[in-house]
């Protein structure tokens, strides 16, 4: 009797969930809005230079242009969106890069070991990273303000040592580091381009695959519940702005090793770029959302549209008129999209 | 195993000169339903942090199954089995139901990593079972901010209760609930009773305090002012009692 009753009972519980009405591909849509318009609006972009330039767009060199400088600036736009979605910001990363790579111009003359100043770059990026971090967590500084404030601090730093004089990395070529950073992959792929895939794949997981990733959406999102629900805040962010001048400083060696030059003011002009690559992608400037694949989407776009607009044959003057047009555009279509969906 | 789940001895907490608390006596025993009663500023939230791990105690012992505990942050006070449904219900508004369920002790695999789809199946299960979605709209998936207010209490009572809790604390449960929702979560109430477990019910309403407790505390300005047995008192006597403290602070 219990039995029959049992199984009957079993079998009206319906199998899972109740299954939506609308199909798998629906869903998939509808849950990743902003992934899709950005590859939307890459897709637009594209056609339009291939109309406007054919020749140029159906060969190769163009896209290796791409993949050589866009990630200069989009190494940085994805920690630059963990940032954003914990709800706050970091104007200090163009001094960091220039920091970073003073921290290895030093270490380089002083020990002759490109491993050695490698391993200072990276330590002076999370020092920055940390500092910054610290004075947000532990003082309790808005972010905006402590980040102007070490901003001119690191780029002071940068100018006081080397007394705006810059320095030669032609000595580097004959070293690992320099083929292994930006070298050419078969010879014809840019390795700044493979770490810029390398980095994206990694902040992916961190972000969507562990509980510290989780832990940035949650205190981005409301940070007195992320609090009571026992989520460690201070961590969190600090740990955003260490990956952040982390990045930065790998960032410096990418554009200085390219170059083969370290100017002290290594950095200027990335800021917009940076910061415009994570808001194009639809992370909210209110915190809490946010993706690595629509900053990393968005930043290629923004590095398409300079040497785009030149290759259709437009003057270079052209390039930040549309710049504008293309962020104040599509942020208005995600503000609207987000408004329809909640 | 003492007779109490939670033992507060002389606890004090102060904030700048505000002593929040001062002097608190206060225990929950095992399997006990205790309603907590006192005006705005009597120091309920603070005690309920006090439990939590979200404030540590100046002075004072803190005891959670024979336990010392007055040195927890808030994710061992939940390891240990204490459950909070706060007054604000914690929420993470524009996140999906799954992540904020799991919100602080999300799944992992045996690499470390979230198990995000264990993490939505539980959810749906979580959904028929508990929380009674059982509109095809909602979804693990779905958003916080597009359910209702007693939706929302729904998701913060099911995230307390799904983690195995020996203590639930209830801060205010009923504010901005419905008739109807607001009978729900008494049921709930009665359930946890059923279950073995023990509970603090922090509400204005002193009708629903009086039908769901054991015991009824009374905090005013910062200390206990007076305990009983709900079976001892009429709801008369207590709301007789309750008026007395606020117009002169003592009970009698």
């Amino acid at each position: 009797m219990t039995t029959s009753t049992e199984t009957q009972a079993t079998n009206q519980v319906p199998p899972g969930r109740p299954q939506p009405t609308r199909s798998r591909l629906g869903r998939f849509i509808r849950s990743h809005p902003f992934q899709i318009g950005i590859l939307a609006v890459a897709a637009f972009i594209w056609i339009l230079f291939f109309i406007g330039s054919p020749q140029t767009f159906s060969a190769f060199p163009i896209y290796q242009s791409f993949m050589s400088t866009t990630p200069f600036f989009a190494v940085m736009a994805l920690p630059l969106t963990l940032v954003i979605i914990a709800k706050e910001i970091d104007l200090s990363f163009p001094s960091v890069m220039s920091f970073g790579m003073l921290a290895f111009s030093l270490t380089l003359t002083a020990t002759g070991n490109v491993a050695f100043a490698f391993i200072a770059l990276l330590a002076a990026g999370v020092l920055a990273g940390l500092i910054n971090g610290l004075l947000v967590v532990r003082i309790g500084i808005p972010a905006l303000v402590a980040t102007i404030g070490t901003s001119f601090f690191w780029r002071g730093v940068v100018l006081v040592v080397t007394g705006g004089r810059g320095s030669s990395l032609v000595p580097t070529t004959q070293t690992f580091l320099h083929p292994l950073l930006v070298g050419r992959l078969f010879g014809k792929i840019p390795m700044q381009f493979v770490w810029t895939l390398v980095i994206a794949g990694a902040l992916w997981v961190l972000l969507n695959r562990t509980r510290r990733g989780a832990a940035v959406y949650l205190v981005g999102d409301n940070e007195d519940s992320a609090r009571l629900m026992g989520i460690n805040v201070g961590r969190t962010k600090i740990m955003v702005f260490v990956l952040m001048g982390l990045a930065a400083a790998f960032a410096g060696m990418l554009v200085s090793l390219e170059l083969l030059y370290y100017w002290p003011t290594l950095g200027e002009g990335y800021l917009l770029t940076a910061l415009s690559s994570v808001f194009l992608g639809g992370t909210s400037v209110f915190g809490g959302t946010g993706t690595i694949f629509g900053t990393l989407v968005a930043s290629f776009i923004i590095g398409a549209i300079n040497a785009g607009i030149v290759a259709a044959g437009m003057a270079g003057f052209w390039t930040q008129l549309i710049y504008g047009l293309i962020i104040v555009g599509s942020v208005s279509i995600q503000v609207i999209l987000r408004k329809r969906l909640s | 195993m003492g007779e109490n789940l939670l033992e507060m001895n002389d606890v004090n907490k102060s904030f700048g000169d505000v002593a929040a608390v001062h002097n608190i006596n206060f225990r929950v025993g095992r399997n006990e339903i205790v309603g907590l009663l006192g005006d705005n500023g009597a120091g309920k939230s603070t005690l309920i942090k006090l439990i939590t791990g979200y404030h540590q105690p100046d002075t004072g012992e803190i005891f959670f199954d024979d336990q010392r505990i007055d040195h927890l942050t808030v994710a061992q006070a939940r390891a240990l089995g204490i459950e909070t449904v706060y007054q604000e219900r914690a929420l993470a508004e524009q996140q999906p139901l799954w992540r904020n369920i799991f919100m602080g002790r999300e799944l992992t695999n045996r690499y470390g990593l979230m198990d995000v789809k264990r993490m939505k199946q539980e959810t749906d299960r979580l959904m028929l079972e508990s929380m009674g979605f059982t509109s095809t709209a909602v979804t693990a998936d779905s958003v916080i901010k597009t359910f209702s207010g007693g939706e929302k209490q729904g998701v913060a009572i099911t995230r307390a209760l799904h983690f195995k809790a020996e203590l639930i604390i209830l801060d205010e449960p009923t504010m901005g609930l419905s008739l109807s929702e607001t009978r729900k979560l008494m049921d709930f109430v009665a359930d946890i009773k059923r279950q073995g477990k023990s509970c603090i019910f922090i509400d204005h309403n002193i009708f629903h305090v009086y039908s769901v407790a054991d015991r009824v505390v009374v905090l005013d300005r910062g200390t206990v002012s007076g305990e009983f047995y709900t079976k001892d008192i009429t709801l008369d006597q207590l709301m007789e009692k309750m008026y007395r403290v606020a117009e002169t602070g003592s009970l009698d």
